[in-house]
């Protein structure tokens, strides 16, 4: 059965005053409201969250959100895959209306991060790490150091073609109303803030964020009941990688990625020539063109030069992250991934304003842990 | 405290030990031990923004070992912020590698000591 989208939110995203109830709430009930299904239409329920407990001492935000938007009695699921647990919802929201078991599928995605300093929050992330890993103090953003130095040094790639993600994203972001940073950068505004992980340094790095997100899924055969314009999930696979990220034999390939991609696109029917538009999980600079090889839409060590020559851009042939990425935009993690659909959903339906870019087919990459999980999903226009 | 890699009947090896060989799901029965070989450095970070607990700066390294049956390798803190890709390391014993008490992590779930990577030159 074909699954299609047929309502999207997303909240502000930033430092807010709400608590993961509250953000959750807020989107989910816009979302009802984009689709104009009621409450007690929808079957099922999923909520994309890393960690409300470890950051709030929230949990059970599933259960939570039944009862603030009224769902009862509907089956409800917190779906966790870290940094990836949107992807992984999108696809538990796929699976639930294409098995047959929910006719209405309601999936928010949201994380509240910003109460905690930044070295706590780090501390939250980094506890997906195996033992041997967290006890030598390791952090996502050092992993993304590592790599970055392996890329750069192994393909002669140039520093500044790391920054020029940056960039483009924070470009892109301006148009962004609910991105938490709306204001150009330069290439000399990365390359002089301070060292995180060198050789990366602040402004190759996301935010810590606090937002929301939902989409409500239904039956392809009857989406035209519900909205006009709506979009039909063509392609959705997931994947996994070594838990220990030494164990790679090479840092720079996110086997994770290059397998939910080719599974994803042969769902699809799809090649990466076809894809008019793409949300990656630029976490840090280097995963943008870490996904961009792994998905097929450069080849290994070339990605920065289709950044640098302006291939990735609004105006480019493969535009990247025109919602400004998690660069700009920001990345609560549980929302990040529903707001990458949501993009792409805006995008081919041909509601994303002035951020508007000629696609029939998009594509969102959501990245777990360093590629530990990834989640791939194909939107198509119908 | 060991620093060993694990090994399968079919002559797998990784690092740490998982419960099945990832490569073909025998049960690890054998161990090497890494701490008194060298390894190169394959890359490295100096980490700034530390987490509780943890060092500031905290330089890390992916360090590669050869053995006869092929390569391990292993992540780990550097005795020195002066470290090149390709430097020769050998592992020193280090009794705690950041304060068990300051984070997230339940302190009796898992060990703190370990080895940093100090370069042979």
């Amino acid at each position: 059965m074909d699954v299609a989208i047929i309502g999207a939110s997303m909240t502000d995203f930033g430092q807010r005053d709400a608590w993961i109830r509250e953000l959750l709430a807020e989107a989910g009930a816009r979302c009802l409201d984009d689709a104009g299904v009621d409450p007690g239409e929808v079957d099922h329920l999923y909520v994309s969250n890393m960690a409300s407990g470890e950051f709030e001492g929230q949990t059970g935000v599933m259960n939570a959100l039944v009862a603030d938007l009224g769902l009862a009695p509907a089956y409800a699921a917190r779906i966790d895959q870290t940094s990836a647990s949107g992807g992984a919802g999108t696809y538990a929201a796929w699976q639930s209306v294409a098995s047959g078991a929910s006719d209405a599928t309601l999936l928010v995605g949201g994380e509240k991060m910003t109460h905690r300093t930044t070295g706590e929050a780090t501390d939250v992330i980094a506890s997906l790490t195996h033992p041997v890993e967290y006890k030598h103090g390791v952090t996502l953003p050092s992993f993304a150091g590592l790599a970055a130095r392996h890329y750069l040094e192994r393909y002669d790639a140039p520093r500044r073609s790391l920054a020029a993600v940056a960039v483009k994203n924070h470009r892109h972001g301006v148009d962004n109303p609910h991105a938490q940073f709306r204001k150009e950068i330069s290439v000399e505004t990365v390359l002089d803030s301070p060292i995180v992980a060198d050789p990366l340094r602040l402004y190759d790095f996301c935010p810590i964020t606090d937002g929301s997100a939902a989409l409500l899924f239904c039956p392809a055969d009857v989406a035209g009941e519900y909205a006009d314009e709506y979009a039909v999930i063509s392609g959705v696979a997931g994947a996994t990688d070594t838990h220990v990220v030494h164990e790679r034999e090479d840092p720079t390939t996110m086997r994770a990625v290059v397998d939910s991609g080719r599974d994803a696109f042969e769902m699809a029917d799809r090649d990466p020539s076809e894809v008019d538009v793409a949300e990656l999980h630029d976490m840090f600079t280097i995963l943008e063109l870490l996904q961009m090889e792994g998905l097929g839409f450069a080849d290994p060590g070339r990605a920065w030069e289709q950044v640098e020559e302006g291939r990735t851009t609004r105006g480019g042939d493969l535009p990247i992250n025109t919602s400004g990425g998690l660069k700009s935009k920001g990345h609560p993690l549980g929302a990040t991934g529903v707001a990458q659909v949501y993009e792409i959903y805006r995008q081919v339906t041909g509601t994303a304003g002035p951020r508007q870019v000629p696609a029939d087919v998009g594509l969102a990459c959501n990245v777990g842990g360093f590629g530990n999980c990834v989640t791939t999903t194909i939107v198509e226009a119908r | 405290m060991a620093f060993e890699a694990h090994r399968c009947p079919n002559g797998h090896l990784t690092y740490p030990g998982h419960y099945l060989c990832p490569e073909c799901g025998e049960r690890q029965t054998d161990t090497v031990d890494l701490s008194d070989r060298t390894g190169t450095v394959v890359t490295w970070t100096t980490s700034t923004a530390t987490p509780p607990g943890v060092r500031e700066p905290n330089t890390l390294a992916i360090v590669a070992f050869e053995l006869e049956e092929g390569t391990v390798r292993a992540l780990g803190q550097c005795t020195t912020d002066e470290i090149e890709t390709g430097d020769e390391v050998e592992p020193v014993l280090v009794e705690q590698l950041r304060d068990p008490g300051a984070g997230i992590r339940a302190e009796e779930s898992q060990e703190w000591d370990g080895y940093r990577f100090d370069p042979t030159h």
